[in-house]
């Protein structure tokens, strides 16, 4: 009979004896039949064919009591049995409920994440094929438009390739202004996505001709719901982007986010339109680098072959153009913004992953504690089984039933739970100033991932007992009491395990330490200006309609009138505020440069436009030399001011004031003045060289402007708000401290910090109830010899020594090879956190502190019992 | 020792039966063993059926539904590969059996 139909019997018990009562039938009614035809009479046929059959109740309970003794219905009753047993232990069930929780919960967590960033492909309808397309110096990542055409034109290996850049914008209808991210795209962007519209249509190839030739906007499904309440007759009709007007083409799909992982653009805009009028037009400049660029491979071409046939045609370029010297391509996969964020939040994530996977491997190890001791505990029970008859396997089985009842229950809540946590995350938009949603939400992969999780733990766990189990000799244990013959001197497995948590709780003790000091030095560090007590007005003048003239006029009056409000000490404009969005950098030359190649270039630098006065509010200590005046204009000769590192390298340890470096556009400037050195883009940077520039020099619409102020900011904000309303209501200003706006770029630490103490707080439980239920364990089960050892004279520090030797060494050897991992592991840490190094004392001595406490407070309860133990009583119950 | 007690007997005579007789219902093999052994032995029909049941769970034989020649629904039972390797055993097993039983007889 099939396994299939012995299943199917046992739901269908109802169908198995209507067909044995056919059977029965036809057997009996041929035997009738045949007495007659001997001659009976039909009653007498058929009395004696019942007698012969004997009794068919039996019969058909014997056949159907088969079918219930098959494997299926055998691992059901197991599971009910284990169900019975575990609820008559709830200590143990709790415990190992709440460390699988947490064990696996993390660990969906962090796949999750995982799952999300690295192995889901990016959020388009045709993910396959498709990478950026970058410089192979990390860091180097856009392209410039001339350059994205020739790699597009000339290239064999790809089937199409786009260019798309993400910039800010005012966007305002007849009722109101927002404030919108948006992205500028070649017009085959949706073409080579495969991106479908959820109204109206979206733009192709063919709308472009030539500079501003398509003002249309396609836009995103989420703003077209918000703003403008799902209303399909928006399409056709005109909006104005920095006060140009534009129509909006149609809308796109409810999906689809752009081809960045985490923003979610407003609207889309066709490259060659450029509402920026006044700012330069890149569209022709091949220095320009500031694009990036996706491709999409063809089908059967390796990245390898593609990357050597845009070398090949680079190369060409290089040859051809000045600008293009040096140039060179690599591909990297697409949504992290190039390589800048891909790389290091990649080794953190799979770092994290790896220390999740190691605490539910903690867990286990601590179960597997816990479950031999419970097993040798029942070894009677089990021994009393065996004797009766029980197979060994039917014990294991037992056992095995319990630990994957436990863990998969275990597995199921931890998955809700973390669930629930992830959907929150999704949720989450850490910074209200940029459309930055962390979608990642589990998918069934995740789900997947947790089941197996689940199901390798409990039998991970649940098969540590299978070698106690085999040795049981029943007349033995039965013949002793109890479980006397666990020996204690040799090293086991379990020291093992146990030894491996303490070393893992320790590295992450040890590592969340160190983030947490690199994050409170971060606060300390000398960034190059005092951000403390600076209010930031945000906005691009642009937005306002303000070009040329009108941009130095209404800077001038924004300055004068904001510095006349009563607790301003003082104010002052930069176009990119240090890292806030980040600044500009570009080559510089030394002076009597003819030829600008970079290859001839002294290094690259930072720049900034600042206005007169911005040194003061920010605080930027000026070493040597003078601030800007606004006589340094368009008119004046070109001046600027340098930060130390980059007056040292161009001019060695001279005084640079004076002096004269050439830039890109190929005019030689003056330094006026050397101010101190300063963190441009992230806490963890090495010194930039930056430069400063007049911003009547350097024009650019972006405008922060800084105000100082002893007040608390929340005093004066409506102040500078109301001064600023004045001069031109219709600017949009974004306001923020620059503290606040600091959290930019303390997030990747912050979220470095965070999860480290999370897993490290996790490990230690671990770590607390591994140690205490070992130490525990062996206390208990040495309680008669202790007596004993009372009895005789045992002094209490022997009796420690004798219980507690063998975990406080456990203790010792773990946290010292956890503390070396630790200081292995910072390096990698040093990427994301600032300055973190464990050669800090305080670190150090943090680690050994928290790990003495955690070992005092495991080994507490056991030492107390160990000590209290009366000789004559626990003799007596003997 | 060679496996051997009543019920290995029983499982003796229906494989053997259906060996020779190729498809058979319950009753046909009460029948045809009755018959065989010139009335000497007569199988406890209701004691048959559990064991054609567990015979066909651990899959020496198997069972079809079929129209008997007086046109009455019955459970057929045929030989599998496995029967027939068991058939062999407890044939040899039986003999054992048997020989060893003789010589006890022999020696007293």
């Amino acid at each position: 009979m099939s396994i299939f139909r012995r299943i199917r019997n046992t739901f269908s018990r109802s169908k198995l004896r209507q067909e044995i009562d056919a059977e029965i039938q036809a057997h009996v009614e041929m035997r009738i039949a045949d007495n007659v035809v001997a001659g009976m009479s039909p009653e007498e046929a058929r009395r004696d064919a019942l007698i012969r059959f004997g009794n068919r109740t039996v019969v058909r309970e014997r056949m159907t009591a088969m079918d219930a003794a098959t494997a299926l219905d055998a691992f059901g009753r197991d599971l009910r049995y284990a169900a019975r047993q575990l609820r008559r232990s709830p200590a143990f069930t709790t415990t190992a409920l709440v460390t699988l929780i947490l064990g696996i919960g993390a660990n969906v967590v962090v796949f999750s994440v995982l799952n999300a960033m690295l192995l889901r492909p990016l959020d388009v309808p045709q993910p396959t094929g498709l990478y950026n397309v970058v410089h192979k110096q990390q860091g180097y990542d856009n392209q410039s438009y001339p350059d994205y055409v020739d790699f597009k034109n000339k290239n064999s290996t790809f089937s199409d390739m786009v260019a798309y850049r993400i910039e800010m914008a005012g966007l305002s209808t007849k009722e109101a202004a927002y404030k919108c991210w948006y992205y500028r795209v070649s017009g085959n962007y949706f073409d080579m996505l495969g991106v479908q519209p959820a109204q109206g249509r979206l733009f192709h190839a063919s709308d472009e001709h030539g500079p501003n030739s398509a003002p249309y906007i396609i836009l995103s499904h989420n703003f077209w719901r918000r703003y403008f309440d799902s209303d399909p007759r928006i399409i056709g009709t005109t909006v104005d982007i920095n006060k140009h007007p534009f129509t909006v083409m149609g809308v796109a799909p409810p999906a689809f986010h752009g081809t960045e992982m985490f923003l979610w653009p407003d609207f889309w805009m066709p490259i060659v339109d450029n509402p920026d009028i006044e700012g330069t037009d890149f569209l022709s400049w091949r220095g320009a680098h500031n694009l990036w660029v996706l491709g999409k491979l063809k089908t059967g071409v390796t990245p390898q072959q593609a990357t050597d046939n845009l070398n090949a045609i680079a190369h060409e370029l290089a040859r051809e153009n000045p600008d293009d010297d040096g140039l060179d391509a690599r591909l990297t996969k697409p949504g992290w913004m190039g390589d800048q964020f891909g790389a290091p939040a990649r080794s953190f994530l799979a770092g994290i992953m790896l220390l999740a996977f190691l605490v539910l491997l903690a867990a286990c190890a601590n179960l597997a504690s816990l479950f031999a001791a419970r097993t040798a505990d029942r070894s009677r029970e089990l021994a009393i089984r065996l004797a009766i008859g029980s197979s060994r396997w039917n014990v294991l089985r037992q056992l095995l039933a319990e630990a994957l009842l436990i863990s998969v229950f275990g597995g199921t809540l931890g998955t809700i739970l973390s669930t629930g946590l992830l959907k929150a995350l999704t949720r989450w938009q850490p910074f209200p100033e940029f459309p930055i949603h962390v979608t990642v939400s589990p998918d069934a992969k995740v789900f997947l991932v947790a089941l197996l999780l689940s199901i390798g733990s409990g039998v991970l766990w649940g098969l540590v007992p299978i070698r106690q189990v085999w040795a049981t000799d029943s007349a033995q244990v039965m013949k002793s009491s109890g479980a006397g013959t666990i020996v204690f001197r040799r090293f086991t497995l379990r020291d093992l395990l146990l030894g491996v948590q303490i070393t893992l709780c320790t590295l992450l003790v040890t590592s969340s330490f160190v983030a947490l000091r690199g994050m409170q030095r971060s606060l300390h560090a000398p960034l190059g200006f005092q951000p403390q007590g600076v209010l930031i007005a945000d906005t691009d003048l642009h937005m306002g309609g303000h070009f040329g003239a009108s941009v130095t006029k209404i800077r001038k009056r924004m300055l004068e009138e904001v510095g006349h409000i009563p607790g301003v000490t003082s104010v002052g404009i930069i176009d990119e505020t240090p890292l806030g969005t980040g600044g500009s950098s570009s080559l510089v030359y030394r002076e009597g440069t003819t030829d600008f190649r970079p290859s001839n270039s002294a290094f690259g630098a930072k720049y900034f436009g600042i206005s007169p006065g911005y040194l003061q509010a920010s605080g930027t200590r000026l070493w040597s030399g003078r601030d800007f005046t606004w006589h340094d204009d368009a008119k004046a000769p070109k001046v600027a001011i340098v930060n130390e590192k980059f007056a040292r390298s161009m001019f060695g340890n001279a005084d640079a004031v004076g002096r004269r470096f050439m830039w890109g556009d190929k005019l030689s400037y003056e330094v006026v003045g050397v101010v101190e050195n300063g963190k441009y883009d992230s806490l963890t940077e090495m010194p930039w060289a930056a430069m400063f520039l007049p911003l009547e020099q350097n024009p650019n619409s972006d405008n922060s402007l800084m105000v100082r102020s002893p007040l608390p900011p929340d005093e004066i904000l409506p102040e500078v708000r109301q001064a600023l309303a004045k001069i031109d209501p219709s600017l949009p200003f974004v306001f923020h401290t620059w503290s606040d706006a600091l959290a930019f770029v303390q997030f990747p630490a912050r979220i470095a910090t965070a999860t480290l103490g999370v897993m490290g707080l996790l490990a230690a439980m671990l770590a607390v109830t591994g140690v205490f239920g070992m130490a525990m364990y062996s206390v208990s089960k040495r309680m008669k010899e202790f007596g004993i050892r009372v009895a005789v004279g045992a002094q209490p520090v022997q009796l420690m020594r004798a219980a507690l030797s063998r975990p406080v060494l456990l203790l010792l050897c773990g946290s010292a090879a956890g503390l070396l991992l630790g200081v292995i592991a910072s390096q990698l840490l040093a990427q994301i956190v600032y300055q973190a190094t464990p050669r800090d004392p305080l670190v150090l001595a943090g680690v050994v502190i928290t790990m003495a406490v955690l070992g005092l407070v495991a080994t507490w309860i056991p030492a107390q019992r160990a000590l209290r133990i009366h000789p004559a009583r626990l003799l007596r119950e003997e | 020792m060679a496996r051997n007690d009543l019920q290995g007997t029983l499982d003796l005579l229906v494989l053997k039966t259906l060996s020779q007789m190729g498809e058979l219902h319950g009753y046909g093999i009460v029948l045809h063993i009755q018959k065989a052994s010139d009335e000497l032995l007569s199988v406890e029909e209701g004691s048959l059926y559990p064991a054609l049941h567990r015979m066909e769970m651990s899959r020496w034989i198997r069972s079809e539904w079929k129209m008997t020649e007086t046109n009455r629904k019955a459970k057929y039972y045929r030989l599998t590969a496995a029967g027939q390797k068991e058939l062999q055993n407890a044939e040899k097993s039986f003999e054992q059996l048997v020989k060893g039983i003789r010589a006890i007889l022999r020696y007293a």
